[in-house]
């Protein structure tokens, strides 16, 4: 899917119409449908965002037109115009649901099953009017933001939107922002660098260890970071954070693309732990309506013995495109990919990992658990590379694959590239199937079908749901269940 | 407890079980023995709901309702607990959650609180105890890498946790040595009441002078070929299958 030259045309002689014309409105709140260079503009300018950044997103966006749509993964969607999108509030919705009575009755039986609250649902399912009431009422964002803030800061850990970092720690931000993901990376990375709207900036200083775990979850919907999120964290010497990203609970959105940037830097001895619960709305059963998520997570293990996890449980979205991948820099450094994805009905999933090894005696270990169910698509996709200088590195592949039904599939498409004799790289991969003797094993004692499928999928996930932090991982059990709803019998 | 009539089922396509009449009272301990290949595994999945165990012809009622129209799970947590032949393996799930996560299944069908982890925990070490199984066996995934004895003895842990009315035990002294053979034993007499019965497939008639029948039955092609008290099965010992069947 090229970005025809006419979209190009298009698109300039656009940006010839709204040239300064509209720039100069940035008291309007929305910004017209499209994607065009004074769209950028009108962003940067929203957000006062100094000059350097503007040019940022200037170059990023000139250099995403000379791009085209990655179409390697194993996923079929709709091609997606990107003229027609908002990259800036767009203008609310009519058909919003009014209440809850008009929200699907299946997501609302999901979220009684999860067992969250009237309020937060209503948060959830985008009810009109219902984020500004909910957040106080719900996650009480004034109490629990300002202990956690002040917690924090006695710390010097800076913890904020992204957006605020620019003003308050310009220097930060300028030395790191695309320094693990740059703007010419990836189509989809090209595009959030230019319109990124929000997302979260982490900071822990050399030697803190931060206090407490930190959430987005506080976070939903106070900020609406929408569609093009932009995460970094930088952990600064000896330092070490663990760092939650998305809710069990399943989220609607207006937006059906999400291309979100995750930078990770990690210096000297400093560790990030990053764990994902990612939940997006998956479609109906036969796919409509679900939310496309292309997303570039990296981290960049740069210093001596420095470490980065990634834990996620994919479960959501109609399409999945991503692979939280690691650059192993620093010497000792090393990396780990925990995943589990699920993908039931007619979702498609195309994740794994890289592991980049560069540094003396680095090592990576993944670990994949692959579910599909009805009729959907899973993909693991995996590189391990083992540079020149990587003296003595090793990686330890289990890519474990578990099909239920005879409808969907897994694939596993392992790529190794090994320039370093000493590098050690072991790889496991297996496929099986939920048998109709665990399942009734499982009924001999007088769990249902569900129940059954449940616990024997959960028991699959095990490893991975290990390393997940305890109330997350509590929450990610029941997940995996109800992902798997209407997938036996 | 269960009244069995002119009980026909085929498996894959064909018939194994052909015309079962078997009527078990409550507290009466039947014992069935037969041949390999009789159908006596496939009467206690046909009884316990199994998929893909067509019952073709006949009537099953239980407790005074009609089993062949229960779910598998409702059966089960009705009180019908099958002691499996060939227990089978859940890898990653540990052994000690899949007994609560069962225990509390039924007991919310009943319609009783669910266990609390504590309480569940006292309880099931009380149960293992009696049966001569480490905590340890508890913390590993249910059944994986147990030796053929230790799959056996946690199948009556199971039972003594969940406490049904009727036992289905499928071979269950097979791989037992002696030793575990009587704490096995023991865990089923200790379950024994005037409310509860069993029905015992075994090869062997010694786990029946430590399970002591009431009534002795030999399955043969399908059918009952005869019945008699415990003395048939010294006698079946003694002269085989094929003079008893013909006799
Ligand atoms: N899926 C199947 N398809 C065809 N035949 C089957 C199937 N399952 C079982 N059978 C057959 O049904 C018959 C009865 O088997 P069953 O397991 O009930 O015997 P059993 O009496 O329990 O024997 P054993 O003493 O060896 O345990 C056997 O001949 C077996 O091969
Ligand atoms: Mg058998």
């Amino acid at each position: 899917m090229a970005v025809s030259q006419e979209t190009i045309e298009q698109v300039n002689s656009v940006s010839e119409k709204y040239k300064y014309g509209f720039v100069s409105d940035i008291e309007s709140e929305t910004a017209p449908i499209g994607l065009s260079e004074d769209i950028v503009r009108f962003i940067s300018a929203k957000k006062e965002e100094p000059e350097w950044l503007l040019e940022w997103r200037l170059k990023a966006y000139r250099y995403w037109l000379t791009m085209e749509e990655p179409d390697w993964a194993k996923v079929n969607y709709p091609k997606i115009d990107y003229q027609d999108i908002y990259y800036y509030s767009a203008p609310k919705v009519k058909d919003k649901p009014k209440s809850l009575d008009e929200v699907d009755p299946e997501l609302l039986e999901v979220y009684s099953k999860l067992g969250i609250p009237l309020k937060e649902q209503e948060v959830l399912a985008g009810v009109e009017g219902a984020a500004n009431v909910a957040v106080d009422a719900v996650f009480d964002s004034v109490s629990v933001a300002t202990t956690f803030r002040e917690r924090l800061e006695k710390e010097g850990v800076i913890f904020c939107p992204i957006s605020e970092a620019v003003q308050t720690h310009p220097e930060l931000v300028q030395k790191y922002l695309g320094s693990v993901v740059p703007y010419t990376d990836n189509f989809f990375g090209a595009l959030n660098s230019a319109v990124f709207t929000d997302g979260s900036f982490v900071y822990i200083p050399k030697g803190v260890r931060c206090p407490m775990e930190l959430s987005t979850y506080f976070r939903i919907n106070a900020a609406q970071t929408g569609q093009f999120e932009r995460t970094l964290i930088i952990a600064d010497d000896e330092s070490y954070v663990s760092y939650l990203e998305g809710c069990t609970a399943p989220m609607r959105d207006e937006n059906q693309l999400h291309a979100a940037v995750v930078e990770l830097v990690v210096l000297d001895n400093a560790e990030i732990k990053y764990s994902t619960v990612q939940n997006w709305y998956p479609g109906d059963e036969n796919g409509v309506g679900g939310i496309y998520n292309f997303v570039t997570k990296r981290a960049a293990c740069r210093g001596v013995n420095s470490k980065v996890s990634w834990t996620q449980v994919e479960t959501g979205s109609a399409v999945t495109w991503k692979y939280p991948s690691c650059i192993l820099q620093g010497d000792n450094s090393v990396g780990e990919f925990y995943s589990i994805a699920i993908t039931n009905n007619l979702q498609q999933a195309d994740t794994g990992t890289k592991m980049i090894h560069l540094g003396k005696n680095t090592s990576s270990t993944i670990i994949s658990k692959g579910i599909s169910a009805g009729k959907a698509q899973s993909t693991y996709r995996g590189l391990v590379r083992m540079g020149r200088k990587a003296d003595g590195a090793r990686n330890h592949t289990v890519c474990d694959s578990l099909l239920i039904g005879d409808k969907c599939g897994a694939h596993t498409v392992p790529y190794i590239e090994n320039q370093n004799r000493s590098a050690k790289i072991e790889h496991e991969a297996t496929t099986s199937k939920v048998s109709e003797e665990q399942l009734f094993y499982c009924q001999q004692r007088g769990l249902s079908e569900e129940e059954s499928m449940a616990l024997i999928v959960n028991g699959f996930c095990k490893e991975v749901l290990q390393k997940l932090p305890m109330e997350f991982a509590v929450e990610a059990q029941k997940l995996v269940g109800i992902s798997l709803e209407g997938s036996v019998g | 407890m269960l009244e069995i009539k002119d009980l026909h089922a085929e498996v894959g396509g064909k018939e194994i079980l052909k015309g079962i009449n078997l009527t078990i009272n409550p507290g009466e301990i039947h014992a069935i023995m037969g041949p390999n290949g009789a159908g006596k595994s496939t009467l206690s999945y046909v009884l316990s709901g199994r998929d893909g165990y067509e019952v073709t012809g006949g009537s099953v009622t239980y407790k005074g309702q009609d089993l062949l129209d229960m779910d598998p799970d409702e059966r089960a947590c009705s009180g019908i607990f099958l002691a499996f032949q060939y227990p089978v393996e859940i890898p990653g799930v540990a052994s000690a959650t899949f007994l609560k996560t069962a225990l509390n299944a039924q007991r919310k069908f009943r319609g009783e609180e669910e266990l609390d982890a504590m309480e569940f925990l006292k309880l099931v070490r009380e149960k293992s105890k009696e049966l001569d199984i480490k905590d340890d066996m508890l913390k590993r995934a249910v059944n994986v890498g147990f030796s053929g004895g230790e799959k056996k003895r946690n199948e009556v842990l199971q039972m003594s946790l969940l406490e049904p009315d009727l036992m289905l035990l499928d071979e269950t002294d097979s791989g037992l040595d002696i030793d575990a053979l009587k704490v096995a034993a023991d865990g089923v007499n200790r379950l024994r009441s005037p409310e509860r019965s069993a029905l015992v497939i075994t090869h062997y008639q010694r786990l029946l002078d430590y399970i002591v029948p009431d009534f002795v039955h030999v399955l043969a092609d399908g059918k009952i070929v005869k019945s008699g008290d415990k003395s048939l099965a010294l006698e079946l010992e003694e002269k085989g299958y094929t003079d008893i069947s013909a006799a």
